[in-house]
């Protein structure tokens, strides 16, 4: 648990880049602090492992107050991950990774061997260990980057901005892949970024700050989707905010509609059988789902080319939003659903969806009130 | 040619003279420079001062330098020593700055990574900083380096022995051959300088050649 106790940051120059900032990042959980450029969320951020002191207020991790310990042999037990991985261009990326695990003094062998396991373990050839940085490109930088994070495995993780400078279907994978690890993992992890759909994304708690280091909103990402505190949250978390919200909802076992499906090379003939309201669904040997086609237009047995791609699938018990997108995508209106292998289960109308999400009532106002 | 052949013995002497005299202070002035450079670097008021400061020493003309420094230092007139400090001033006016710029070239980004894993002072300058600066450096050690070889010379105006005696003693004699053989061997030196600079640099560098194949 890493704990803010009224922590400020002013500068001789009058800015007050964090103003008596008080929270509480939980064990094992990742607190993102998310918040408009210029805030103060890398300032918050350094003053955990003291690259920028306080001017002000404590810092607690677990029940060590920081200010109380040797700088060097705290950061050495912080895992950082920076914005363009930071990583040293003359080491090669082995040694790259080895550089805490070397600092706290382990042999080369021994260090050398917990860096290979990490490069596989963040998805990366062994065959990198001997490149050097500049030979990588932004996304694997940016890999090596968490490696060497968590080489010394330290139960404290920070992570400034770590994938903002990669392009968005990197990022995606990046950040999944992130999330799969951390659920091995479970680091306590304070991580930055000015991207609200990221914090959605990868946040257990989002703290959401405004000009000046000051926390507007503590709460877990589907509470702040449904219950702004005010009007800079609530702008800050941007329009789509009840869709957006679906993302943290399971979906009940709903009862779908059973359809005839035909496969690839189908004639048209067996399509116009299968047809209900002149859609049919084509699905692979597993029984995968490939595409919908309108019945009327098969002229000739069915080719991969001429499927409609347009709809989304969704997974049964997976996030409403899957569900209804599933629905709302599908050219026949159909939302198709699979199980857990990707085989297809049957469809749901978005009617159906709306009732289900009707019928919730909204998450609670426990006691999640922000405590800015 | 026949002077060329009766000489070759005191050309290659002369040689290693001008070798020990160019050569030792530039190894001298860098090891000056680097703690130099460094606090020039460290503390932003510094580093005008010690940029404007030693790029001043540079002008001082060298045949003045080396008259003065016997006085100032009580050597003897003829001591190579004295050499051997006017030439590492000169290397120290041309390095600090470059080792300044050396440091400054290194990312921002990699210098905080480096603080936030836990390297201090000292091993992150040494580990980290110096081998990222040594390209910036290195340029800047290849200049001094030539300038060496070429300022030298003039010691030969106050007898110290080294290839620019070539040229006083051409000129006593009024006879071209020496002038043309030292101007000559001068020139392979500094080549020689640039080129030993220029191979210690790429064996220290292995990173800097690693981008290009790829992307
Ligand atoms: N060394 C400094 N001196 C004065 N102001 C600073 C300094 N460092 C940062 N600031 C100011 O503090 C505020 C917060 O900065 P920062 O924490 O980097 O913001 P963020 O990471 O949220 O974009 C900004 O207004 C910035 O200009
Ligand atoms: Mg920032």
């Amino acid at each position: 648990m890493i704990r803010f106790d009224s922590v400020s940051k002013h500068y001789p120059d009058g800015t007050k880049a964090v103003d008596e900032l008080t929270f509480e990042a939980p064990t094992g959980q990742i607190t993102v602090l998310v918040g408009p450029s210029g805030c103060g969320k890398t300032t918050s951020l350094r003053m955990i492992n003291r690259m920028i002191e306080p001017s002000g207020g404590r810092i607690w991790i677990d029940d060590q107050d920081t200010s109380t310990m040797d700088e060097t042999e705290l950061r050495r037990g912080i895992g950082y991950v920076i914005q363009h991985a930071g990583l040293f261009p003359h080491r090669t990326i082995v040694a790259n990774i080895a550089t805490v695990p070397r600092l706290l003094g382990w042999n080369r062998a021994r260090a050398e061997a917990r860096a290979l396991e990490l490069l596989e373990r963040v998805g990366l050839p062994a065959g990198f260990a001997r490149r050097y940085p500049a030979q990588l490109s932004g996304g694997e930088q940016q890999r090596v980057g968490v490696a060497r994070a968590l080489a010394a495995d330290p139960p404290v993780m920070l992570m400034d901005e770590p994938f903002s400078a990669v392009d968005p279907v990197v990022r995606e994978q990046l950040q999944d892949e992130f999330l799969r690890l951390q659920g091995d993992l479970g680091k306590t992890i304070v991580f930055v970024t000015h991207d609200i759909d990221e914090a959605i994304k990868l946040g257990d708690r989002v703290a959401v700050l405004r000009a000046g280091g000051h926390l507007a909103q503590l709460a877990d990402p589907a509470y702040l989707l449904a219950h702004p505190v005010d009007d800079f949250v609530a702008d800050f978390l941007g329009k789509d905010r009840g869709y957006r919200a679906l993302s943290f909802q399971g979906s009940p076992a709903f009862s779908l509609t059973q359809e005839q499906t035909v496969p690839l090379g189908a004639t048209p003939a067996q399509a116009a059988g299968a047809a209900r309201d002149g859609w049919v669904l084509v699905v692979d040997a597993s029984r995968r789902p490939l595409g919908w086609i309108e019945s009327g237009r098969v002229k000739s047995p069915i080719k991969p080319e001429m499927l409609h791609r347009g709809g989304t699938v969704a997974t049964v018990g997976g996030p409403l939003r899957n569900v209804l997108d599933a629905a709302l995508s599908s050219p026949s209106r159909r939302g198709v659903m699979v199980d857990d292998e990707g085989a297809f289960v049957g469809t749901i109308r978005a009617h159906e969806v709306l009732a289900e999400i009707e019928e919730r009532a909204r998450p609670e106002l426990e006691d999640q009130e922000a405590r800015a | 040619m026949t002077w060329l052949g009766d000489h070759l013995g005191d050309i290659l002497g002369l040689t290693v003279r001008h070798i020990y005299l160019a050569g030792v202070p530039l190894i001298l002035g860098l090891f000056i420079a680097l703690p130099l450079g460094w606090l020039a670097r460290r503390y932003k008021g510094l580093y005008p001062v010690l940029i404007i400061g030693t790029g001043l020493l540079y002008t001082i003309p060298s045949l003045a330098l080396f008259i003065m420094l016997p006085f100032l230092l009580g050597t003897k007139i003829l001591d190579p020593i004295n050499v051997i400090i006017a030439m590492t001033i000169y290397t120290v006016a041309l390095l600090v700055r470059t080792v300044a710029d050396g440091l400054g070239s290194v990312p921002e980004e990699v210098n905080q990574s480096a603080t936030a894993m836990g390297y201090q002072r000292v091993r992150r300058f040494m580990s980290v900083e110096l081998p990222l600066a040594v390209p910036v450096i290195s340029a800047g050690l290849r200049v001094a380096a030539v300038s060496n070889v070429s300022i030298v010379s003039v010691a030969a105006l106050i007898g110290v022995e080294q290839l620019g005696s070539l040229f006083t003693d051409g000129f006593d004699r009024a006879f071209l051959e020496p002038i043309i053989v030292g101007v000559i061997s001068c020139v392979a030196l500094a080549l020689l300088f640039d080129g030993a600079i220029l191979g210690l640099t790429r064996l220290a560098t292995p990173w800097q050649r690693a981008g290009e194949g790829s992307s």
